[in-house]
This record gives C-alpha cells, sequence and structure tokens, in this order.
C-alpha cells in the first residue's frame, strides 16, 4: 500500500475530497453560465460568520456555518426577486457583512484562534469521521436535487425568460439552486477553506465549459477535472509537504490553462 | 395534440379569441408606454405589430405572455385572465435571437429543442420517448434534425433561429409569439424563415404574433396588422391599412421602416 493510504487521517482527506470535488462543480456548472459566481464567494463569507458564532457559543462549527448560509440564500434571493437591489449589489452586501459579522464574532471571543483559521483556509487532515457523514449526507442532498430538477435547471441556465413563459416556477427554482450554492460552500469550506470555496466550485466549472460539445457533457468533464486536481492536490500536499488547498486550486489553474491552450477553438 | 387543426374549422362570432387585451396601458417610472391597446386576436391569425423604437411593442408583448403585468386594462389568453392563466404549453415565445443565449452556451441542439419540453414532459420527471419523438419531428420541421449534435453556439444566425423555433414548436402551441425574431438573420434564411411562418399558419393552424421593423415583408405574410405607437393606432388587415393610408403614414413619418429596407 502507497504511503499516503496508510494513515487514517490521510484516507479521510481523500475520501472527502473525492465526495466535494463530485459535488463542487456541478453547482459551479450552473452558476457560472447564469453569471452567478459571485455567489459563491458571497455565501462562503456568510458561512465565516456562523462558523464564528459556531466557535464562540462551543456548537459544531459546521451546522453554523449552515445556517448562516442557508439564511444568506434566502435572504440573497429575496432581494433579488423584489428588484429593489440589482444581483451584483445584494451579493456585495452579504458578502460585506457576512465577513463584518465574522469579524465583530471573532473579536468578541477574544480574536482568532486555530479553529478559525482550519476553516479559512482549509484543512483536509483534520476531517473527523463525523465530517464524513456531514458531507456524505449534504452531497447527496445536493446530487440528489439536481438529479432530479435537471431538465427544470437546465431551462432556467439556458434561457430564464423562456422558462418563465413556458409556465415552470422560475423563482423557486433560483431559490433551490441558491440553497444548493449554500450547502455546497458549507460542503467545500472543509477541504479548501471559506476563502477558496469558490474556486473550487469555479475553476473546473469553467475548464470543462471551454471543452464540451453538449451540457451533460459538461457537467461531467467538470466533475472529471475537479476530482483530478482535488486528488492530485492532496497527494501533493502529502509528499511536498504543502497545503493542499492551496495545491488543489493551483492544480485547478494549471488544468484551465491547459484547456483554454490545447482546447477546441471557438 | 390538438384536434382543433384537423377538422375543418367552423368560424363563430362566439369563438373565444386567442387573446384580448381590453383598454391596457402600462408605465415605465411614470412615463406612459402603453395607453388604452385594446386589440383581439383569433384564432388563425397572423398578427404583424409594427411601429417606431419605442413604441411599447415590446412590452405589449411581454404583457400577453403574462412577464408583464399591465398597470391598467384587462389581458384574456384562451378567455382566461393572464394571472389565472395556468395553460402555459398552449403559448410559446421566440425571443430575440441577439438576447436569447450566450454563444459559448455548451448546450447541443437538440438538448435546447427538449428544453421546450419542460413543462410538458411534468415537474421533476423524466423525458419520456414522446418527448424526444417531438423534439425529433419539430427540428425535421425546421429542416434543422441532421444538426441535431451540433454546439448551438457554433451555428449561423439562421440556423439558431430555426433551432429556437422549433424548441417553440416542441410544445405543440396554439399560440405562437415572436419578437423581431429576423434581426441579424441573412436575407435567404430570413426567406426561409417567414415560409416556415406561413405553413405554420395556413397549414397547421398556429396562431401567430409576429413584431418587426420589416414593413414590406411583414404586409406580404400577415393576416391582420397592428400599427403601434403607445396607442393602437390602426388594427385591421394590410389591405385596408394600404387603402386608409396608414402604412403610407407610417412610411412618410418614420425613417426607420426606410432604413431597414435593403
Amino acid at each position: 500500500m502507497p504511503e499516503i493510504l496508510q494513515y487514517g487521517f490521510m484516507q479521510r482527506a481523500l475520501l472527502a475530497g473525492a465526495m466535494i470535488g463530485t459535488i463542487a462543480p456541478v453547482i459551479g456548472v450552473f452558476l457560472v453560465l447564469r453569471r452567478l459566481s459571485l455567489i459563491a464567494d458571497t455565501l462562503a463569507h456568510v458561512a465565516l460568520a456562523g462558523v464564528a458564532v459556531g466557535l464562540l457559543l462551543g456548537a459544531y462549527p459546521v451546522a453554523g456555518a449552515l445556517v448562516a448560509a442557508l439564511l444568506g440564500a434566502v435572504g440573497i434571493e429575496r432581494l433579488r426577486t423584489v428588484g429593489r437591489l440589482s444581483g451584483e449589489t445584494a451579493l456585495a452586501i452579504f458578502l460585506s457583512g457576512g465577513l463584518a459579522v465574522a469579524v465583530v464574532v471573532i473579536g468578541l471571543a477574544g480574536g482568532f484562534n486555530v479553529g478559525l483559521f482550519t476553516y479559512l483556509f482549509g484543512a483536509i487532515t483534520a476531517v473527523q469521521p463525523r465530517d464524513l457523514w456531514v458531507i456524505l449526507i449534504l452531497g447527496l442532498v445536493v446530487l440528489g436535487a439536481v438529479a432530479v430538477l435537471y431538465k427544470e435547471l437546465f431551462a432556467i441556465t439556458f434561457d430564464e425568460q423562456g422558462a418563465r413563459v413556458q409556465g415552470l416556477p422560475v423563482e423557486g427554482l433560483n431559490l433551490l439552486l441558491t440553497v444548493l450554492v449554500a450547502v455546497t460552500v458549507v460542503v467545500a469550506m472543509r477541504i479548501v477553506g471559506i476563502l477558496l470555496t469558490s474556486a473550487l466550485i469555479v475553476i473546473p466549472a469553467v475548464t470543462a465549459l471551454r471543452l464540451a460539445r453538449n451540457f451533460r457533457s459538461a457537467l461531467w468533464m467538470a466533475v472529471a477535472c475537479s476530482l483530478v486536481t482535488v486528488l492530485a492536490g492532496i497527494t501533493a500536499s502529502f509528499y511536498l509537504d504543502i497545503p493542499a488547498s492551496g495545491a488543489i486550486v493551483l492544480g485547478g489553474i494549471l488544468l484551465f490553462a491547459g484547456a483554454s491552450l490545447l482546447g477546441p477553438r471557438r | 395534440m390538438k384536434t382543433s387543426t384537423s377538422s375543418p374549422r367552423v368560424w363563430t362570432v362566439a369563438e373565444t379569441p386567442v387573446a384580448e387585451l381590453e383598454h391596457v396601458c402600462f408605465s415605465y417610472d411614470g412615463e406612459r408606454v402603453l395607453d388604452e391597446v385594446s386589440l383581439r386576436i383569433a384564432r388563425g391569425d397572423f398578427l404583424g405589430i409594427i411601429g417606431p423604437n419605442g413604441a411599447g411593442k415590446t412590452t405589449l408583448l411581454r404583457i400577453v405572455l403574462g412577464l408583464l403585468r399591465p398597470s391598467c386594462g384587462h389581458v384574456r389568453l384562451f378567455g382566461t385572465d393572464v394571472a389565472q392563466f395556468r395553460d402555459w404549453q398552449r403559448v410559446a415565445y421566440i425571443p430575440q435571437k441577439a438576447v436569447a443565449f450566450e454563444a459559448r452556451f455548451p448546450a447541443s441542439v437538440f438538448e435546447v429543442v427538449m428544453s421546450g419540453r419542460v413543462r410538458l414532459a411534468g415537474l421533476g420527471r423524466r423525458f419520456a420517448a414522446p418527448d424526444y419523438e417531438a423534439a425529433r419531428r419539430a427540428l425535421e420541421t425546421v429542416g434543422m434534425l441532421p444538426f441535431r449534435d451540433r454546439l448551438i453556439g457554433q451555428l449561423s444566425s439562421g440556423q439558431q433561429q430555426r433551432v429556437l423555433i422549433a424548441r417553440a414548436l416542441v410544445s405543440h402551441p396554439d399560440l405562437l409569439v415572436l419578437d423581431e425574431p429576423t434581426v441579424g438573420v441573412d436575407a435567404d434564411a430570413q426567406e426561409q424563415f417567414y415560409s416556415l411562418l406561413h405553413r405554420l399558419n395556413r397549414e397547421m393552424g398556429t396562431t401567430l404574433v409576429l413584431v418587426s421593423h420589416d414593413i414590406g415583408v411583414i404586409s406580404q405574410e400577415v393576416t391582420q396588422l397592428a400599427c403601434l405607437n403607445r396607442t393602437l393606432v390602426f388594427h385591421g388587415s394590410p389591405e385596408e391599412a394600404m387603402r386608409s393610408g396608414a402604412l403610407a403614414e407610417m412610411y412618410r413619418a418614420q425613417s426607420w421602416m426606410v432604413a431597414h429596407r435593403h
């Protein structure tokens, strides 16, 4: 057995990485095509506020992150549908608001501690068996929702107005998608950290869009790109002693550059 | 499937119009864009809507499609108030090509056409054999079946337009609404496009509403003409429009139509 598989924490790291690496890019393809990539980053910062509250209260920080991200998702969608704010403005307010709450709560808790840093930059080797179960369940929720509503999500992504004319519940589907992003962000933050979460969601998707010949293949390619970079990144972090999160995102960018240079010209 | 098109149609005065607008107005930020527009679209009509830029043509379409709520007046589709209307698969919409989708969108022609069938197939259900068959037929009707696996963004504007028509036809709509569908489409493709519309209207009995600036083409093809300039200036057959001088008036008053005639 290779050395990397001899340790329980590395086994858990690879398992968690594989699961997150499957979920994140699926959501990413929809977000990138709808020009909503910034939502992932925004919800990650809102989730950080939840992590801070969780750490302050001594609760499970992932639960805090999930609650905060879901509230943020609903809030963003409401502001967008009511139309009082443009999508971008709503996102900017939530992003900075989430960060502000986090900073204040951290201050109340007496400053930064190690626990918080693992959420900021990711700590894949700190994944506990409990985290694996959380990732598995939340991941199945996300993939299940996409599988069941695949054709509806495609329709609103390709042409939202056309979907509306057809009589599809566009508002409901938009809210669902944002909620799925919130769940994905919470799942992904464990491995790449809140600061790099949107990279894991967006970069494999963008790479796949350069190569795909139809929508279904775009989803599969995004998952493939993501799995390659996540597993390679974790392996590199083990043998080269570098942070996994950084290695994963840099690997993803390299793959994107390769696809852009060598892929079909369009 | 529609049964109305297979049997000879009996015209009665009492027949429910496909769409009916009564004293419809609409304001953007306090500015009246549409004022007191009343219009009846009967089954089998091919209605052309013309008017200068900013005349409210697209706004009118969006109101008919339920995308905008009128500030006053009533809109009925197939006899039902548009706010209560749920039978949306009877209506299909072909937007201006430019606003429809991104050039790099990774969708095949077949996937695009299938997306017109989502509501009909049922929320959360998988597409079934009749859905695939309908998409295949719709592509055949517009002559794009050989391109079914091509990436939508790699087609010419005219071909993309035909794919969008196939997407609209795949739900067998009774009413097809088109907003400046030939913008950016070359002359040959335009000709094919209008002969396709002609077939849909005359042979398949689909009611068509077409917004266009191309007054020359439109007045040859349509059965009804509406001239819109915030209010409804004229509504009747193209021949009447010619006789009454409404067309000539529009020609004279507006350089925009001349500019588009090549």
